[in-house]
């Protein structure tokens, strides 16, 4: 056969959409490997919805997959799709307004039907109408198609269906010049027990991409290709923030020269760290599956108590419910961990879409005085070296440490280069061993005023821990007030202290002065840094900083941000960091808040910035 | 190696106040406990007491031993952590009926199903003590407290029946004042599992007398029915015993003296879950001692541990290097 002659882009932004039972996540994730292996650079972004089948057809159970693949370095999913792949009715209706125009919808005629449409709220077919007139348009009958190639199989009806998301991704394998042989590979070893299934999936696959070798495609539509992105040299994973945060803490334990213990009760979108980490018995990790968050927080107190790394994973209402065990791990001073993947709030709020709305409440939100440290990951990858960084903290200033990450991190995947372990140092503890004489469990380092750290089983040190007040000279119960005060203070100024060890405020982009300043956590960093490069190329002079550590805030913030003529804070919250910076550091820092659910697009908060830069001229 | 010394109780002391009002049963609990652990020639070093919130949680700050004053209904939780990051570690939960069976009763029916290799001690009251007198969840309808002074319509749970319900392996039930008590206790401790053992205990100040009946030196030995695996179910001065109505399928109390022979009665089988059930909350009396112990029953601590090294002769050691190389990797030149 011909070779196919393919039209180069330097970028594409795919959205598959389907039903909740579609296979939508699957389709997308085969998509990002087969991708990831021809040498682009990528970011995902799955938006799915709460309910883990919604009713077929309708448009809350509409379940999305986007990914951004390029020839050059790109840092979020995109903010509209190139490409629409919609499998039915309900897909095309709450996508499309999403579509650029000009853009391709690739759509599944077959689930066109009469009941599907009316699910979706159409009351004409839109295939049939001028509803797809500004887009060019893939119309195909996939559903029959796909039971044609899988005829041969005898699977019955129901199950040849479900190979429809297969055939798709074997067209748009086709489209965008990917290899099939990962996804086979995977499908072989994913139905090792149903061969036939396996063979059937591989079928429908194989005769989507065979339509595009051979189908005689409309005009404007034709096979593409997007080179290989020039990254950095070296060699390459995909990763998704929850499981850089399951090695991380892995190998942050293993610095620590500790065992890993890691409590838990499931919860979206937490659940998957969980099922890393039990994954990883043989590197010594224990997980406990706790009845609920409560003991889930206790259990791995309990665990640092005996000298092991606890850990809790969580979202913001398991949060809420760990609040005053999290406060007994202050008073006690022991090392702990609560990795918070936020989700939309307030209560149960928007369970599978991202937020940032946690950060009051793991900065203030326990009874008393009762500070820890705050840290923020920033992309999947950085989930790695941000969790190494809370177990270094939580051991070394003997605190538990707050781990923020979001459902957007968590999920997404991100071609990550392997780092070089022989890079990171170690930080051993070292148990306390000292004479029994004079002991008490609140001796403390001067320099980091972190308690020492004897564990049970040590002869002649024995000691009672509790969440009542203790002298500070003796560690037995006090009620004495000035003990009271300077034990809050000694509290407060030791978590000031790490930032000692944290990097100074530095800028991501642009340069001190700048007319304005981005400053932002989290997982807007990719968004944030992208629209700071678009209003540079538009002559604005803008600079971008990223936070990392929220408590302690890092040192030097106060003095970079003063140097800027105008602070704006975009986050996915009602503004608060941006109150945060305010009230601690005095600055006028501005909010820009985006509470849907969904990440910023670099659009809208170029176009925000530009609009906010020009009203104040 | 040389022997230690053996310890004495005072070394099972700690160097701080004892602060419970005087006459409070908890201070027969603490000296209970203290001679079980000389009487098992325990470690302090390798004890630790973990409680939760309340009057009886004050108990770890008083024994030479590690141990941890927790928040109010958690101490299970805590103590299972402990346990699974140390099995080398003695572990013992000290806690009471407001802690363990209102705000903490989640967490007590788990560690009982799970089975941890610990003990749990459960000072029952039958009142909040600390929080001065409000009626607890095993107090009686018609308790009148302050927070029920038209006493009390709540409808109490029987501690052991909890246990029992919640599949513990090892159900036992004594009093405070009793020289009973160390031999419960190290019963418990030698189970491997949660020894869970509910200890009645007088609070001379709010709940004075409740159990009077069944703890009275004298008039009590009527009432206290001390089981024993394969003796007949008779109290201690042979006033009651115990007899299996078949055809209702139920236990009843009967008077020793209204003609029955000791051949009526049930023997005790502390296998025996139903029967543990049967005897748990009679009229008139109290069955004291082991109720149920399965010896046979998997112990959650030694199931992890031995994941952990099933995982590890299986797939070697861990490799961080090799892990991050898992799965599709690929290299940019």
């Amino acid at each position: 056969m011909q070779e196919t002659t393919r039209e180069d882009l330097d970028s594409v932004v795919i959205r598959f959409a389907g039903d909740s039972g579609d296979g939508m996540q699957l389709t997308g994730s085969q998509f990002t490997s087969a991708t990831a292996l021809m040498g682009n650079d990528l970011a995902t972004f799955p938006d799915f919805p709460a309910e883990i089948r919604a009713p077929a057809g309708t448009l809350y159970g509409v379940s999305g997959f986007q990914i951004h693949f390029a020839d050059h370095d790109i840092l979020t999913p995109g903010d509209a799709p190139d490409v629409l792949v919609a499998m039915n009715p309900a897909a095309l209706k709450v996508n499309l307004p999403m579509l650029n125009r000009g853009g391709l919808v690739v759509v599944n005629r077959g689930a066109f039907t009469k009941s599907n449409l009316k699910k979706a709220g159409y009351e004409e077919n839109p295939l049939d109408d001028n509803t797809l007139d500004p887009f060019r348009v893939l119309d195909l009958d996939i559903s029959k198609m796909t039971l044609e190639a899988v005829k041969e199989f005898d699977l019955g009806a129901k199950a040849a269906g479900r190979c429809k998301n297969m055939w798709t991704l074997g067209l748009m394998f086709w489209l965008f010049g990917r290899d099939r042989q990962s996804t086979v590979a995977w499908l072989r070893e994913k139905f090792a027990k149903k061969p036939k299934v396996a063979e059937a999936n591989i079928a429908a696959l194989n005769a989507g991409h065979i339509y595009g070798e051979t189908a005689e495609l409309p005009s404007g539509i034709g096979a593409y290709n997007v080179p290989k992105a020039t990254l950095e040299a070296g060699e390459y994973r995909n990763i998704d923030g929850n499981l850089a945060l399951a090695w991380g803490l892995t190998h942050g334990a293993k610095l620590a020269n500790i065992p890993l213990f890691y409590g838990s009760y499931p919860i979206t979108p937490a659940s998957s760290l969980l099922h890393n980490l039990a994954k990883l018995k043989n590197f010594g990790v224990a997980t406990f599956q706790a009845e609920d968050e409560i003991a889930a927080v206790c259990a791995a107190i309990g665990a640092s108590f005996g000298g092991s790394l606890g850990v809790t994973g969580t979202s913001g209402p398991g949060v809420a419910l760990k609040a005053e065990a999290i406060g007994l791990a202050i008073s006690t001073e022991l090392p702990l961990i609560i990795v918070d993947v936020q989700r939309g709030g307030p209560s149960t709020g928007l369970p599978t879409k991202t937020e940032q709305s946690d950060l009051f409440q793991a900065v203030w939100g326990r009874n008393g005085d009762a500070p820890l440290c705050v840290l923020a990951a920033s992309t999947p990858g950085d989930c790695f070296f941000r969790a190494i960084e809370a177990v270094k903290i939580a051991t070394k200033f003997m605190t538990p440490v707050m781990l923020l990450s979001d459902g957007y991190l968590a999920n997404g995947a991100e071609p990550w280069p392997i780092p070089d372990l022989g890079q990171i140092d170690d930080f051993p503890v070292s148990f306390y061993e000292g004479e029994a004489e004079g002991f008490h469990p609140y001796l403390r380092d001067e320099e980091t005023l972190a308690r020492v750290w004897p564990i049970p089983g040590t002869p002649g040190l024995q000691h009672r821990l509790g969440g009542l007040e203790k002298g500070q000279d003796s560690g037995n119960i006090s009620y004495d007030p000035d003990n009271h005060h300077a034990m809050t203070e000694l509290r407060a100024e030791k978590i000031q202290r790490i930032a000692q060890i944290l990097p100074e405020a530095t800028l991501d982009s642009g340069e001190a002065g700048a007319d304005l300043v981005l400053v932002g956590w989290g997982s807007t960093y990719g968004a944030i840094r992208q629209s700071c490069e678009r209003l540079r190329e538009q002559g604005k002079n803008v600079a971008h900083i990223h936070i990392h550590s929220i408590w302690p805030l890092p040192r030097g913030l106060k003095e970079l941000l003063s140097s800027f003529g105008r602070i704006i804070v975009p986050e996915m919250n009602n503004g608060q960091l941006a109150a945060l910076l305010r009230a601690e550091l005095g600055v006028n820092a501005e909010s820009y808040a985006k509470v849907a659910g969904q990440p910023f697009r670099i659009a809208e908060l170029t176009d925000e910035v530009a609009r906010r830069m020009e009203n104040a001229s | 190696m040389t022997e230690n010394p053996k310890l004495t109780k005072k070394d099972f002391a700690s160097d701080q106040e004892v602060r419970w009002c005087p006459g409070c049963g908890d201070y027969a609990i603490l000296a209970g406990v203290q001679k079980t652990l000389v009487d098992i020639s325990a470690k302090p070093e390798n004890t630790v007491f973990i409680s939760g919130i309340g009057c009886s949680s004050r108990f770890p700050y008083y024994m030479n031993t590690y141990g941890m004053h927790t928040i109010h209904g958690r101490a299970p939780a805590f103590a299972t952590g402990l346990k699974l990051a140390r099995p080398d570690l003695d572990v013992w939960v000290i806690t009471g009926d407001g802690d363990s069976l209102s705000i903490g009763g989640n967490h007590l029916v788990h560690v009982l199903r799970r089975n941890v290799n610990l003990q749990i001690i459960l000072f029952n009251n039958q009142i909040y003590g600390l929080t001065k007198g409000q009626y607890s969840p095993t107090s009686d309808v018609g308790q009148v407290s302050p927070s029920s002074p038209y006493g009390s319509v709540d409808q109490p749970v029987v501690p052991v029946r909890v246990a029992l319900g919640a599949n513990a392996q090892f159900v036992g039930r004594s009093f405070d004042v009793t020289r009973n008590l160390p031999i419960l206790l190290r019963a418990a401790r030698d189970f491997e599992g949660t020894g869970f053992v509910e200890v009645l205990q007088n609070c001379p100040v709010f709940n004075d007398g409740v159990f009077e009946l069944i703890t009275d030196r004298k008039a009590g030995k009527q009432r206290q029915l001390w089981v024993e695996h394969g003796k007949p179910l008779v109290t201690l001065d042979g006033t009651y015993g115990v007899r299996l109505n078949k055809n209702e399928l139920r236990v009843e109390v009967v008077k020793m003296e209204e003609g029955v022979s000791t051949e009526d009665l049930l023997l005790h089988d502390e296998t025996n879950r139903n029967l543990a059930w049967m005897i748990s909350d009679l009229p008139e009396i109290k069955a004291l001692g082991i109720l149920f112990r399965n010896t046979s029953a998997p112990v959650y601590d030694a199931a992890v541990r031995q994941q952990l090294q099933m995982a590890k002769d299986k797939l070697g050691e861990g490799d961080m290097n090799a892990l991050l190389r898992s799965g599709h990797t690929w290299t940019v030149d």
